[in-house]
């Protein structure tokens, strides 16, 4: 008799938890789906505006789906209209910025790396304070080095030209690509260095042949901040380079604020659309990896 | 020759001193165990002979050669790591081939060794696998590979077993002791679990504080212990370190423990300098296992005395006295019964203990 009682309220009270469950999830997606749309809400604006024609713009219906599609506006946006004077268009400048972003990516990374090797597998004295003052290297706000870079710049020879924006790049990336190697390379054991060195490798080669090759999560890391920082940055781009120097980011400013006729809503939406899409491409292929490489500790064997 | 020889050696890292004036000799085919706790510089030394860690003052000679400032790479030894420290990105065949790589040694050669040692150590079906694809005792063993391929002069392990289960660890001391009596190398040996120390060593350096206490062959690092750091590190439980005086009356010397009311004779007892013995004050060292409750030597010496507490540990039992207010633990067959808080007749065996200075905690 007792048994069965408190069978019965057992089953009740499981009852009553699968409920409390399904509600509990049932509102955790609301809660997602909500943040979700507030998130996309923009990106929806843009896509749905830049495929409207003027006149469907000019009807005040932001939020509609457009009555044709037409690509007309990304077309003009990529390419222009084929008049002289005043017809400003993204393309040169995109590959301004792909020239900008790949060696910048690739030195600042690349030296970030060796510095991070550095700084963990050949510990040197005074080698923390070196860290400190790199890491103070991401605190510095960019407006108080505009000037001194651009006399730099100037002095070199490089001022309003890719190369020197490649040059800004990979020096002011150099502290976050250390960090992130270094802090990755702390988790390697020193045993492999040290195992390394009895087997006869060098410095070189063990870098090249022992850490770079389990090194795949942080590089992808690193890539990836760097090409967004890199190929979303404004300040540098307009600062030291203009007219057909620019990056996309510029030209993308020029483009939308040189209002010499009507404002294109519909042309301005597919530029911003592309100036964006090479990041979103990286972060689609390696955002995989950007979770694994951030949150993966030890190099286990 | 000395194969290893190594030279008022000191180091420091900054203000701290780790090693103070280590002076060590190994001889061709020793198993030179460094045993201490964590901390006492035994891995630093094992370091320094590789090469990996460089020297503040003294030497290290290598078959009579100064290697004091000669490359790891160069000094024709080869370490296993307790990490294993093998290649991640890189197969087992890789692994074991990429010192040989490194000096140039012609590819058949390289071919011949590989071949050798991969059958040697039974790692010959996992020559294509990755380090993570294999159990720690394989990772183990192509560690020991990766070492055995060079051929080296001396072998340096450091601590490679306390990353196994207790099981392997067992089974793995077993190879590495097959392994040196086939191979009679030269090893120096990095550990601080004194099971490993005392079934592989054929000679033990026991370390603390970066001063080298003892170093001797296991027997005599058990039997003989130089001091009393020496003396409480061996053994499980450690040796009973009892405070007390000496008297010597017309030749007889006994020992009085404090608050004692009986002496006991110190007979056949070999000292050191058998000078002052009068009213000097000492540890009387006796080990556990040398308190019997039956009396086997016509010498052993009779006492009763109460036990305070019985540690049960499957095949023996620890059991806890109170002799004259201090400890003394006492190791029997956990089949005899004893009872708690009542006298007990036990015997210790005279010939087994050790008498140390109280104030030097030296051996006498």
């Amino acid at each position: 008799m007792q048994d069965n009682l408190q069978t019965s309220s057992y089953k009740q009270l499981e009852q009553k938890s699968k409920y409390k469950n399904i509600f509990l999830r049932w509102f955790l997606y609301f809660v997602l789906i909500l943040f979700a749309s507030y998130f996309i809400f923009p990106l929806y604006v843009m896509v749905v505006t830049s495929l409207k024609t003027m006149e469907e713009i000019r009807q005040g219906t932001l939020l509609t789906w457009p009555s044709s599609l037409n690509f007309d506006s990304w077309l003009v946006a990529w390419g222009g209209r084929g008049y002289g004077a005043g017809d400003t268009f993204l393309r040169p400048y995109f590959w301004n910025s792909i020239k900008m972003v790949v060696p910048a990516v690739f030195f600042s990374t690349f030296i970030g790396a060796m510095t991070g090797y550095v700084l963990t597998k050949w510990r040197f004295k005074g080698d923390q304070w070196v860290f400190l003052f790199l890491l103070f290297g991401c605190f510095i706000p960019f407006q108080a080095i505009l000037l001194p870079m651009a006399r730099t710049l100037g002095a070199l020879g490089i001022s309003n030209s890719i190369i020197g924006l490649v040059l800004v790049h990979t020096v002011y990336g150099i502290p976050f690509t250390t960090l992130f190697f270094r802090n990755y390379y702390v988790s390697v054991p020193t045993e492999l260095v040290k195992a390394a060195r009895i087997d006869g490798a060098g410095f070189f080669k063990i870098f090249f042949k022992i850490l770079l090759p389990i090194s795949a999560p942080i590089i992808v890391v690193t890539v990836i901040w760097q090409f967004t920082q890199i190929w979303n940055d404004f300040l540098f781009g307009s600062t030291f380079s203009f007219g057909k120097a620019a990056p996309i980011q510029v030209a993308l400013n020029n483009m939308v604020l040189s209002s010499t006729s009507v404002k294109e809503y519909n042309v301005d939406m597919a530029s911003a659309i592309i100036a964006g899409i090479p990041t979103l491409i990286v972060y689609v292929l390696a955002g995989k990896y950007f979770i694994r490489g951030l949150t993966s500790g030890a190099v286990k064997g | 020759m000395k194969t290893l020889k190594i030279d008022e050696l000191s180091k420091n890292f900054g203000s701290t001193e780790v090693l103070k004036k280590i002076n060590l000799e190994i001889d061709e085919g020793n198993f030179l165990v460094l045993l201490g706790p964590s901390g006492c510089g035994k891995s630093t030394l094992l370091n320094i002979i590789a090469g990996l860690e460089t020297i503040n003052e003294g030497n290290v000679y290598i078959d009579d050669y100064n290697v004091s400032k000669v490359e790891p790479k160069d000094r024709n030894i080869a370490m296993v790591f307790q990490s294993y420290a093998l290649y991640p990105s890189m197969n087992v065949r890789e692994n074991m081939i990429f010192g040989l790589k490194q000096a140039k040694v012609s590819k058949e050669k390289i071919e011949e060794q590989l071949k050798k040692v991969s059958k040697f150590l039974q790692v010959d079906a996992l020559l294509d696998r990755k380090p993570s694809q294999l159990s720690g005792g394989q990772r183990q063993r192509v560690a020991i590979g990766r070492a055995l391929v060079r051929e080296p002069r001396i072998f340096l392990f450091d601590e490679p077993l306390s990353n196994l289960d207790a099981k392997l660890r067992v089974e793995m001391r077993r190879e590495i002791k097959k392994l040196h009596q086939q191979l009679k190398t030269t090893v120096v040996y990095v550990t601080h679990d004194q099971t490993e120390a005392m079934s592989l060593g054929t000679k033990i350096a026991i370390m603390n504080h970066g001063v080298i206490q003892q170093n001797n062959s296991p027997e005599l690092i058990y039997n003989k212990p130089s001091n009393t750091f020496v003396a409480d590190f061996i053994g499980s439980p450690s040796m009973n370190l009892i405070k007390g005086k000496l008297n010597q009356k017309s030749n007889k010397i006994l020992f009085t423990a404090d608050e004692a009311n009986f002496a006991i004779p110190i007979i056949s007892y070999d000292f050191i300098k058998a000078s002052q013995l009068e009213d000097k004050e000492v540890f009387f060292g006796i080990r556990p296992e040398h308190i019997y409750f039956k009396k086997s030597n016509e010498d052993d010496f009779e006492v009763n005395l109460t036990a305070d507490l019985s540690e049960y540990i499957g095949h023996e039992q620890i059991m806890t006295f109170n002799f004259a207010n201090q400890e003394l633990l006492a190791k029997f067959p956990s089949t005899f019964k004893i009872e708690l808080n009542k006298e007990t007749k036990l015997y210790f065996d005279l010939t087994q203990i050790s008498l140390f200075d109280a104030n030097s905690k030296e051996r006498i």
